[in-house]
């Protein structure tokens, strides 16, 4: 990880950005961060596939194959934006957080933003 | 501007015109204020003065027109790629990836939502909040339920959708899912198919019973129709003229390929069944005419292999028996069973090597032609027929007679087929409309379960591999789609056992009568030879056959003339006492007349 001036990336003509936890990390550092945190994730137990998509429906970062990520993409951003619709009818101050869906083989595990959805399904431990 | 009426006066009769002239005014009236009226007034204040300030309305009645909605999805392939993107070139895309990744504001926000997903992964992977606690009670409760009243609901029912309607003559179930049926249409009564008859065949979705999901068009109206338990979009189905087609659902309604009319069979194709091969396309057909064939789909100009019914085994296509079921286990795959229209079961071995040796043996005991015939699933040796107005229950190797059989019924059996879940369980149904489902652990003699489906007779009944659904159609071409309790469907403890206990109790038995009249036939064989002997022995002094007829003749002539010569000396006797000539008369015509009369009159007399 990034400590800046301690960071390997440190010298040359490494940008940085300041604005992550108010401290200095090179770009590349916060892009290397990203990825960990996006292998970590694939990597928990019982997961079996993690999709992070834009808001025009892209898959930015997609561990399953095309036919199958651009069902989920479709599907899941259709039922975020009815979620969030609902939770919004009822309390315009509320707004939607997390959405978890649970079924009999799996959880489709949506998180949703305002630019960026993040999908992760995984199977129940057994 | 038109003139829509001329009104015309005379001047004259205008009348005079008028002539206005000046004059001072005058006063005619002054009424004074009186000020005592003021008594009978009083200030009010404030004054309450209603208003309205509201938009004029008016109601109106409207009925629109009757919307028809249908439900479709849509298959959004793509995202939204911008517009000088190919979506197919992988650099492109990559690239434009990469780019959003770099993107300081997509690097906040994973981490952020990052954040809360570990959170739910790691609570999933902690405890399972939905896991099954109580499984072994659940399992006590299934128990409790198989006490439960056998039942059987409709679920849906799929309507011919033509005016004229034909029998529902075969089911075939989609062999993955079982969400599809596919269902033959055709008229089984001898040329009463009216004119305008339909020939189409329906594939229904079991959700929609409005509209079948697809259409097969064939030449002639199917008999059979069977999904290939390979590949579920081939279909293949014998018509009612005696040919085979076979159909692709990718690739529309049409047959792909139909078999030629000079090799196929003369009577309508009652069963086609799908064979287990490397290559998946082989089918054997059985038809009326009494002969069975087999084919390869990819090639139906001629069929692969052909054999004829003869119980005789000459192969004489006069002498063959009409065959209107089949039966293929694929655990079991040279052995066959022909159900024929003269009520024997034929079990024939694929693998023969002449031609004669192809027909092991033949089962008698049915009255009528066998409209059913399976193997148990759990118990191979042991198969079911119906026929006429029983079912009966066989085993293999007693040929004589069925092991178990039900009732004579009122009405006749016309399909059945056994439970793919429970070995004791097997449907059937009849002419009536009834579906009669057994269950022969529980009871014999009656069906368990008897449930009057339409007013019609059903044809036909098939059961979904779950075998919890089952499909069943008529005459009207109704087809239902019922589903019966879970205490029908799920296996009870020790059932195979008991099952296979009772199968060999009834076959011991079925063997021991049968060793039993083999005796009694030996003894009756070993009497009558006997007695052949002994009468061989009186034979030696005895003369032939026309000797005998020559000695009976004599002997017969000789009583006659013993009677007549008696009868003479009676009548002189009373001519003696009455001296009529009359009766001297009578005496010669009955010498002439011969010896009926004079037996006859001698009866008379005395």
């Amino acid at each position: 990880m990034c400590d800046y001036q301690k960071c390997k990336h440190w010298g040359g003509n490494q940008d940085y950005t300041s604005t992550r936890n108010k401290r200095k990390t090179h770009l590349c550092c916060d892009m290397a961060e990203v990825e960990d945190t996006l292998k970590r994730i694939q990597g928990y137990n019982g997961v079996i596939g993690s999709i992070v998509v834009n808001a025009e429906g892209i898959p930015i970062r997609t561990t399953l194959d095309n036919s199958t990520t651009v069902q989920y993409v479709g599907l899941l951003h259709q039922l975020t934006m009815k979620a969030r619709s609902t939770i919004r009818d009822i309390d315009p101050q509320n707004d939607l957080t997390f959405l978890r869906i649970r079924s009999k083989k799996h959880e489709i595990m949506v998180a949703p933003d305002k630019e960026f959805l993040m999908i992760v399904i995984q199977s129940p431990t057994e | 501007m038109e003139i829509v009426y001329v009104y015309t006066k005379k001047r004259s009769e205008f009348g005079r015109q008028c002539n206005f002239s000046d004059r001072p005014a005058e006063l005619h009236v002054d009424i004074l204020p009186d000020p005592s009226l003021a008594a009978n007034f009083t200030v009010r204040d404030p004054c309450n003065v209603t208003m309205q300030c509201a938009e004029e309305m008016s109601e109106h009645e409207v009925n629109t027109e009757r919307f028809e909605s249908e439900s479709r999805g849509i298959n959004h392939v793509e995202g939204g790629w911008p517009k000088d993107l190919n979506p197919e070139d992988m650099e492109a895309t990559i690239r434009y990836r990469k780019k959003v990744e770099k993107d300081e504001h997509y690097q906040n926000t994973i981490m952020q939502i990052a954040g809360l997903m570990e959170h739910c992964s790691k609570q999933n992977n902690a405890t399972d909040i939905y896991q099954d606690f109580f499984d072994d009670e659940v399992e006590e409760e299934v128990v409790e339920e198989s006490e439960e009243e056998p039942s059987a609901k409709t679920i849906n029912v799929f309507r011919d959708p033509n005016e004229v309607k034909r029998t529902a003559t075969s089911l075939s179930w989609h062999p993955d899912g079982n969400h599809k049926l596919a269902v033959a249409y055709s008229s089984l009564e001898f040329q009463k198919a009216p004119n305008d008859m339909s020939f189409d065949s329906y594939i229904w979705d079991i959700e929609n019973h409005n509209k079948p999901e697809m259409t097969l068009k064939p030449v002639c109206p199917l008999v059979c129709l069977e999904y290939n338990p390979k590949d579920s979009h081939i279909l293949v189905g014998g018509s009612y003229n005696g040919q085979i087609a076979y159909w692709d659902t990718r690739k529309g309604s049409q047959p792909v390929e139909m078999s030629t009319i000079e090799h196929s069979h003369r009577d309508p194709v009652y069963k086609v069944i799908w064979l287990q091969s490397k290559t998946g396309m082989d089918i054997f057909s059985a038809s009326t005419d009494g002969q069975v064939l087999w084919w390869d789909i990819r090639k139906l100009s001629e069929p692969t292999e052909r054999l004829v019914l003869d119980p005789s085994k000459k192969w004489n296509l006069d002498n063959a028996l009409g065959a209107i079921s089949l039966e293929f286990e694929t655990t079991m795959p040279t052995k066959f069973m022909v159900g024929t229209e003269q009520g024997l079961v034929v079990s024939c071995n694929r693998k023969a090597k002449t031609p004669a040796e192809k027909i092991v043996c033949t089962y008698s005991g049915h009255h009528g032609p066998i409209y059913a015939l399976q193997r148990n699933p759990f118990f191979p040796k042991n198969f079911l027929t119906v026929a006429d107005w029983t079912a009966r229950i066989w085993s293999e190797d007693i040929k004589e007679s069925s092991i178990m059989w039900t009732k004579y019924h009122m009405a006749h059996l016309l399909d059945g087929c056994w439970s793919p879940v429970r070995p004791s369980v097997f449907f059937t149904v009849k002419m009536d409309g009834t579906l009669d489902v057994w269950d022969i652990l529980f009871k014999q003699n009656d069906p368990t379960l008897s449930l009057k489906v339409c007013d019609e007779a059903l044809y036909s009944i098939r059961v979904q591999d779950n075998g919890r659904y089952l499909g069943c159609g008529s005459q009207l071409g109704t087809t239902t789609l019922l589903e019966i309790s879970s205490g029908l469907c799920t296996l009870q403890k020790n059932e195979k056992a008991l099952v296979s206990e009772m199968f060999e109790r009834e076959t011991k038995r079925e063997k021991i009568l049968e060793s039993r009249h083999r005796e009694m036939r030996l003894k009756e064989r070993s009497r009558s030879e006997q007695s052949r002997e002994d009468e061989a022995k009186d034979a030696d002094g005895e003369e032939s056959t026309e000797e005998l007829v020559a000695r009976a003749e004599t002997e017969f002539f000789h009583m006659l003339e013993a009677e007549k010569t008696k009868e003479r000396n009676e009548e002189k006797e009373r001519d003696m006492e009455k001296g009529v000539c009359e009766e001297k008369d009578f005496q010669e015509e009955h010498e002439t007349n011969g010896v009926v009369a004079s037996f006859t009159r001698g009866e008379i007399s005395l």
